[in-house]
């Protein structure tokens, strides 16, 4: 079956970003997917803003002028004052969760903000510190299209990694091999291509890195072990910076990680010949990812009927393509962050230092009902009934108090504080702008309106059976026939893919 | 009224399956039925981290009421079950499952290089994998892998949930997560969803397939589970908690002749950082009472000996008390098990000692894999290796 440019189109701004924004329908059949991608590129060139959702008062409990001064706050804070800098940090991560996801729907940096999502999931972090977390999501941003070996080292340096992967406590005489393990296992090499020996030398490497409390990296020379290593085959003094770039040495640095994108952006199913081509080259350019993506995206097999709806998106791509489809006001932002949880996906909070899984993964009959009837909640504001699993890391024993706060609430619609949804009963406060959706489809007669709209919001080459959709559509006008039609369309396994 | 109610599973899963299922599944419908004396596990998982010390309690050591000067419970209030060795006073009717030998006591189990993180310690218990690996199935989810090789729908494994657990999720099928049988039949029945499966065509690509299937499966699962738990309602008189009316819906579904072998529920959260007292109580009190009603309706319909409930929770605490009238994240633990027939009773192993802790910890003594490969083997009658991925030990208490 041949594909036609509209699909092409689809197909680049579903993976190379979170797909079509309404606006971008009316040159969707037109203009060529070269066209597109240029766009794309053009528009994710400038580096990003620092995203800074941490209060003053926040600011103020941690960064003091200086670090001694923050060890003696620190000694006088109680046990009760530094859990109440948790959950405070903890809120403000669910504030950074919604304005990424925010970028995500309305920045025009589709590709930038795309592979920084990659990124969050390839360097998975669940520091529980909101400066952190910005901290390391600033720097995925930045180099999410630049050179790999900078953005492993920045990760590898940032406070956020140090502490989740315990390298504050890999010292002389007393190792923490945790960073080196997983460093080599999932940031670079993969399984396989190291052995326990590598593990144990490099972890002597980079003893003495460490962060302190503001996530300013500092290398602690009296902890660090200035002895003779062998790390793979390579034998002298080697520091943290050593091990890396003896890392990024090696092709197959350049392998795992081209097989990681393509396996992300173009099939699950890997193909050796194309990414072994595609490894040659990153190598080659010194890991610039830039040209990574550019083979990808303008290569003739991406655009492969085989690759096309082919890919299961995740829970975060299926919010953030619908918000983009359909613009909408949400009153009750935070029900995002329930729909998150409920299908999995919860950004910052990753289910390992592995990331999400992805794929199939994502889908279990309680998911997939789930994903299902979003459209038609946020369509139709109905009440749920879905309760999520509860989070200790996150609670921090406090479930009690945050269920007796959530009880002793206003109206649900006017509490303040935002939750990940504890409560059954819940709601999706959203008003779409359909004014943005409906111009799309001036032109199309009548009889090719259920046509045209399934040719835009569905990427798979199999249609969902019309009779099926025209039953559940409201014919009374043209505009209630699409907006009923659209919102069924989205309510189907089919749409579950990209 | 046996024949009579075959009929009706068999008409009702035909029937009315047959109204949507696609055709590439319906090949594979059968009325699967579990053979009575067939046996049964219901997974109680106590998240959060529950204290197993102030659960467990050793009411004649120094260590730990030194350790405990708030929180150590005195042998005046626990449950006796030895001179040595009493339970959580919220725990009663515990004891008397104890002193009528229908509960076993496994001390100490944990695995190496614990992990204080409760998703991730969560993580490695229902994957059953070590803690430098990363799976992403679950034991009971590989379970059902091996049970539901083309079958129609996964009922071999159930979640009394509104989320399925990893530990429930297979590499290629996933159990079912449902509060309860009349919620997931209304909500998977909305027409449209229907409609939308009936007019699938069985051609499609490999990936819409496989969401097909997945629909497909919840629906006829839905049917099936919602038929029979109105079989046999469970009658007896359970308490209006959370648990309570869990432990009543898998009561229903045992006595009814659906397929499931394995039930998943939680209770929590268990993570007492603070004022643990109370907090411990109140869990236990509902766990009590919910495990009391359990045990008297299984025996009054003669399942109890077919029945084993299984309690674990993802690590212990810390021996020492904090300052904040709580404990903290530990590691080793001990787990319950319930059942009218258990071969081996009480006291399986000596209680931790804490004489020999690590850093304030407890050891672990048995590895919590050697208590899946000894349940998959011995009592759901599977192929453990398979399983786990490995060979592991063996137990002797079922």
């Amino acid at each position: 079956m041949a594909v036609t440019t509209q699909q092409k189109n689809l197909h680049l701004l579903w993976r190379a970003g979170f797909g079509p924004a309404a606006g971008d329908i009316a040159s969707i059949a037109s203009s060529s997917p070269h066209a597109h991608w240029e766009t794309l590129v053009k528009a994710s060139a400038k580096q990003p803003a620092y995203i800074d959702v941490a209060d003053n008062e926040l600011k103020s409990m941690l960064m003091g002028d200086s670090e001694m001064m923050y060890a003696q706050r620190r000694q006088q804070l109680s046990a009760d004052q530094r859990r109440q800098f948790q959950m405070r940090s903890r809120e403000g991560i669910k504030t950074l969760n919604l304005t990424w996801m925010n970028q995500m729907i309305s920045s025009d940096q589709q590709l930038r903000e795309k592979m920084s999502l990659f990124w969050h999931g390839h360097f998975a972090s669940r520091a529980n510190n909101i400066f952190y977390q910005q901290q390391l999501l600033d720097t995925v941003r930045n180099n999410a299209l630049g050179n790999f070996g900078d953005l492993l080292k920045a990760v590898s340096k940032s406070a956020s990694m140090i502490n989740f992967l315990n390298n504050n406590q890999n010292r002389k005489g007393h190792p923490n091999e945790n960073f080196a393990r997983e460093v080599m296992e999932l940031f670079t090499l993969g399984r396989g291509n190291y052995t326990e020996n590598d593990i144990k030398e490099s972890a002597r490497a980079f003893t003495g890195w460490g962060a302190n409390i503001k996530g300013e990296f500092q290398f602690r020379p009296q902890q660090h072990d200035d002895g003779e290593k062998t790390f793979l085959g390579k034998t002298g003094h080697f520091n943290g910076d050593d091990i890396l770039d003896i890392i990024l040495e090696q092709k197959q640095t350049a392998r795992y990680i081209s097989q990681k994108i393509y396996r992300y952006f173009v099939n699950e199913q890997p193909d050796a010949e194309k990414t072994e081509w595609l490894a040659n080259r990153f190598y080659q350019s010194h890991y610039s990812i830039n040209g990574l993506v550019n083979d990808i995206f303008t290569s003739d097999w991406f655009y492969d009927p085989k690759n096309i709806g082919a890919r299961i998106k995740s829970p975060v791509e299926l919010i953030v393509g619908i918000r983009r489809m359909l613009p909408m006001e949400i009153k009750n932002e935070d029900s995002q962050l329930l729909l998150q949880r409920l299908l999995g996906q919860i950004l910052f909070y990753p289910p390992n230092v592995a990331g999400w899984p992805g794929g199939k993964n994502w889908i279990d009959s309680s998911t997939l009902m789930m994903r299902m009837r979003i459209p038609q909640l946020m369509y139709a504001g109905d009440v749920f009934q879905m309760k999520p699993k509860d989070d200790d890391d996150q609670m921090m024993g406090m479930k009690d108090r945050s269920e007796a706060d959530d009880n002793n609430a206003l109206p649900r619609n006017s509490r303040k504080g935002k939750g990940y949804g504890n409560r059954p009963g819940q709601q999706i406060l959203a008003t779409i702008n359909w004014n943005a959706w409906l111009p799309a489809f001036e032109k199309v007669s009548r009889e090719d309106l259920l046509t045209a709209v399934a040719g835009i919001v569905l990427q798979t080459n199999t249609a969902v059976n019309a009779g099926t959709v025209q039953k559940y559509t409201d014919a009374a006008s043209r505009e209630s026939f699409i907006k009923t039609a659209t919102i069924q369309l989205m309510s189907t396994p089919e749409y579950q893919l990209c | 009224m046996v024949i009579k109610r075959k009929e009706f599973i068999q008409i009702g899963s035909l029937a009315t399956a047959s109204l949507f299922l696609p055709k590439f599944l319906k090949a594979f419908e059968s009325p699967y039925r579990v053979p009575p004396g067939n046996k049964v596990l219901v997974v109680l998982q106590l998240s959060g981290g529950n204290d197993g010390l102030n659960t467990v309690i050793p009411v004649h050591n120094d260590i730990y009421y030194k350790g405990r000067p708030k929180l150590g419970i005195q042998k005046d209030q626990a449950v006796l079950l030895t001179d040595e060795v009493g339970l959580n006073p919220a725990l009663a009717a515990f004891g008397d499952l104890y002193h009528d030998g229908n509960l076993a006591i496994m001390n100490s189990v944990g695995y190496p290089n614990p992990d204080r993180s409760h998703f991730r310690s969560m993580d490695i218990w229902h994957s059953a994998s070590n803690s430098n690996e990363y799976v992403y199935s679950g034991w009971l989810g590989r379970y059902l892998d091996a049970q539901c090789s083309g079958c129609d729908k996964p009922t071999q494994a159930l979640e009394v949930d509104d989320v399925l657990s990893l530990a429930l999720k297979g590499e290629h099928n996933n159990g079912i997560a449902m509060k309860d049988p009349r919620r997931l039949y209304t909500t998977s029945h909305a027409a449209y969803f229907k409609d939308v499966l009936a007019q699938h065509n069985d051609h499609a690509e490999a990936p819409v397939d496989y969401l097909y299937k997945t629909m497909a499966e919840t629906l006829s699962s839905a049917d099936y589970i919602f038929e029979q738990s109105k079989l046999h309602p469970s009658s007896g008189q359970y308490p209006t908690t959370g648990l309570g009316q869990s432990l009543k819906t898998i009561s229903s579904l045992i006595l009814s002749d659906i397929n499931t072998k394995v039930y998943y529920v939680s209770l929590g959260s268990f993570d007492t950082h603070v004022n643990q007292e109370a907090q411990q109580k109140r869990l236990f009190t509902e766990m009590n009472d919910a495990v009391k009603s359990f045990v008297a309706d299984l025996k009054s319909n003669n399942r109890f000996e077919d029945v084993m409930l299984m309690t674990f929770s993802e690590f212990g605490r810390r021996v020492n008390q904090n300052a904040s009238g709580g404990t903290d994240h530990g590691t080793a633990n001990n787990m319950f098990f319930v059942s009218g027939g258990l071969k081996e009773k009480g006291l399986l192993n000596p209680m931790s000692d804490l004489n020999d802790l690590q850093d304030g910890d407890l050891k672990h003594k048995v590895d919590f894999k050697d208590v899946y490969a000894t349940v998959l083997k011995n009592w759901l009658g599977a192929d453990d290796a398979a399983i786990l991925g490995k060979k592991y030990n063996h137990l002797s208490f079922i």
